[in-house]
């Protein structure tokens, strides 16, 4: 296997922990936020939450859907829960979130960890690949999907702020830095870099992949977009990109259909653009165990896969 | 006599009555078996002429749940009719979404709803869905239908109301084909665990659902001892007995840890001789003349 390794820094953190730091901050802050967790505290890393607040904590024990239902109720009493499992289990509660929450407009905050291949070795049961494609079907719920400690922080905070269901998309592994806390604004896409004719788009765990990606391919000065909210998703930024750019490729560590790459082709189809598009993620299969670095290799977006991508469709 | 004519005499006497008895509308009202029988019948009526109005809907779920609504609304719960969404009302959830026409038929005799908009069901552009909605229509609490949702927010608002010391109490009323849903199950065990003495759990036990009799389609009995295992205070009664419906609210009040579970058996259809226990009468709305014959039979004291 020739994945180039990625050497975690001191300050790389995974968003799950951002997540667990936000949350136990925000708890002083906000009397009215209660934490749920189906039996996966320690991973979701709600139990930093548990902790500090033991009596606004409810532990569920291993029934997700009971769990999402009972948020849905704890919330139309005025409190703003947040409730977490693996976004694979979660989202598949489907019609308890559809109904109980999507259509009821319950001010609920589903927290998704372990997304996509990256969680590594637990295999495909344990990731969360369809996940974004369920939640963008229903109206009104916002989906965030951040890069890095910073905007994950920042995420949160919107959350708790936000009067509306939310699904919140985080990761097992390590991210890098990559932004200040002011750079996230839901709704609003990033940009890393802009660059020239090519654009390379990525979401959460994605996004140092693009990055790394673009200085490889340095001499093509791509764009380098974070689109952190797929839903709303950022249509100016995606005009603009479609203004400058006649090859957009997205990246993302989630099933092409109904991520990312849906999300921005709907309105590239819609602007009449007439570039291409290049959709990298996982191509409508199922994963497996592996180290992440082999998996975003196998699966054809790693930097390095990117970078050969794009090569392969300039040069 | 038509339909009109048996509405006319079912209709208008007792609400002087009922309103001398409120001295506090907000508190329970506490009416007696025999004021409630007053207003169930009422409903009744109500029921099936906004079914028939409709055009579709499921009358046999509405009259088997009504007399443990009306029973709920008119002698246990604190509600307000000037102030519906008021914050210290207790709550009631109807987790058996489709049995919605006896919770609108109510809603409209505790004046919370008007009694003129009952004629808008499943209309468009109408607050009351086929099932309930609660963005559209607040007072129902939750939107229910998809089965075994509703309990697992019953139990959600009775820890939010318990976590911030409010003692408004949470009433939640299942099907029972619909406790065949593993969510059901789910809350079962939970809601004991978070000792939620401020939920009482009703089970419209008709034996009906679409596909047969509940024991055929899928069997639970023993019911009630399974709420037993699963650690709830569990009593048994004729949901159709107001005496026994209102002994079991007593006794609930008096929970101080466990979370309560009526199993009521009721008759699906109850109070129309020919839809009583008839599975065909689920979910098919009367026509004109079958809703004349209704009322006739409502009017005509076949009910019990």
């Amino acid at each position: 296997m020739s994945a180039p390794s990625t050497p975690s820094t001191s300050k790389d953190k995974a968003t799950r922990d951002s997540f667990g730091e936000a949350i136990r901050d925000l708890g002083k802050e906000f009397p009215k936020i209660v934490v749920l967790d189906a039996d996966l505290s320690v991973s979701t890393k709600s139990v930093l939450f548990s902790k500090e607040f033991p009596d606004r904590f409810f532990q569920m024990g291993i029934a997700e859907a009971n769990m999402v239902g009972t948020a849905a109720g704890l919330s139309f009493t005025g409190l703003i829960p947040f409730c977490c499992s693996f976004g694979a289990f979660v989202a598949g509660r489907y019609e308890t979130i559809r109904v109980s929450v999507g259509y009821s407009k319950a001010n609920v905050k589903i927290v998704g960890t372990h997304s996509g291949l990256g969680i590594g070795d637990d295999g495909y049961t344990q990731m969360g690949l369809e996940d974004i494609n369920v939640m963008r079907g229903l109206p009104g719920m916002t989906i965030l999907n951040p890069s890095d400690d910073a905007t994950t922080k920042a995420a949160v905070r919107f959350a708790a702020t936000h009067e509306g269901p939310v699904y919140l998309r985080l990761t097992r592994q390590k991210l890098p830095q990559l932004h200040k806390a002011t750079d996230f604004q839901c709704g609003r896409g990033i940009v890393l870099k802009e660059g020239k004719d090519i654009a390379l788009v990525g979401t959460g765990s994605t996004v140092i992949e693009c990055s790394k990606a673009a200085q490889s391919l340095s001499k093509l000065n791509p764009w380098v977009v974070d689109i952190h909210t797929i839903k709303p998703i950022d249509r100016a930024l995606i005009k603009t990109l479609a203004r400058n750019c006649k090859l957009i490729v997205t990246a993302e560590d989630h099933n092409i259909i109904g991520g990312l790459g849906t999300a921005v082709s709907e309105v590239l189809a819609e602007e009449g653009w007439n570039g291409k598009l290049v959709r990298l993620g996982v191509q409508d299969v199922y994963g497996e165990s592996g180290l992440p670095d082999e998996l975003y290799e196998k699966y054809g977006f790693s930097a390095n896969k990117i970078t050969e991508k794009v090569s392969r469709l300039i040069g | 006599m038509g339909a009109q004519d048996v509405t006319q005499q079912l209709l208008p006497k007792p609400r002087g009555t009922i309103k001398l008895a409120m001295l506090d509308s907000k508190l329970p009202q506490r009416l007696p078996p025999e004021k409630l029988n007053e207003i169930a019948t009422r409903c009744r009526v109500d029921i099936l002429e906004m079914l028939e109005k409709a055009g579709s809907g499921h009358p046999g779920g509405s009259l088997s749940a009504i007399d443990i609504i009306v029973s709920l609304f008119f002698h246990e719960m604190k509600s307000n009719p000037s102030d519906p969404m008021w914050e210290d009302r207790d709550r009631f959830i109807l987790s058996k979404g489709h049995g919605v026409p006896a919770l609108y038929a109510v809603l409209a005799e505790r004046e919370i709803i008007p009694k003129s908009e009952l004629a808008t069901l499943r209309r468009i552009n109408s607050r009351i869905q086929g099932h309930p909605d609660r963005v559209l229509l607040p007072i129902v609490e939750a939107s229910t239908g998809s089965l075994g949702q509703g309990i697992s927010i019953a139990q959600g608002i009775a820890m939010g109301l318990k976590h911030q010391k409010k003692d408004s109490r949470v009433f939640c009323l299942l099907g029972d084909g619909e406790t065949q849903e593993g969510q059901v199950w789910e809350t079962a065990l939970s809601a004991p665990k978070f000792k939620l003495n401020n939920l009482i759990v009703f089970i419209d036990n008709n034996n009906g659902q679409i596909d047969g009799h509940v024991d055929q389609v899928m069997d639970l009995r023993p019911l009630a001892d399974k709420w037993r295992a699963f650690r709830w205070a569990v009593q048994e009664i004729d949901g159709h007995d107001f005496t026994q419906i209102i002994g079991a609210l007593e006794k609930a009040r008096k929970e101080t840890e466990k979370p309560s579970l009526i199993v009521a058996k009721t008759v699906k259809g109850k109070g129309v001789s020919f839809m009583e226990n008839s599975i065909a009468w689920h979910g098919v709305a009367p026509n004109k003349e079958q809703l004349e014959h209704a009322l006739s039979d409502l009017n005509g004291g076949h009910k019990s």
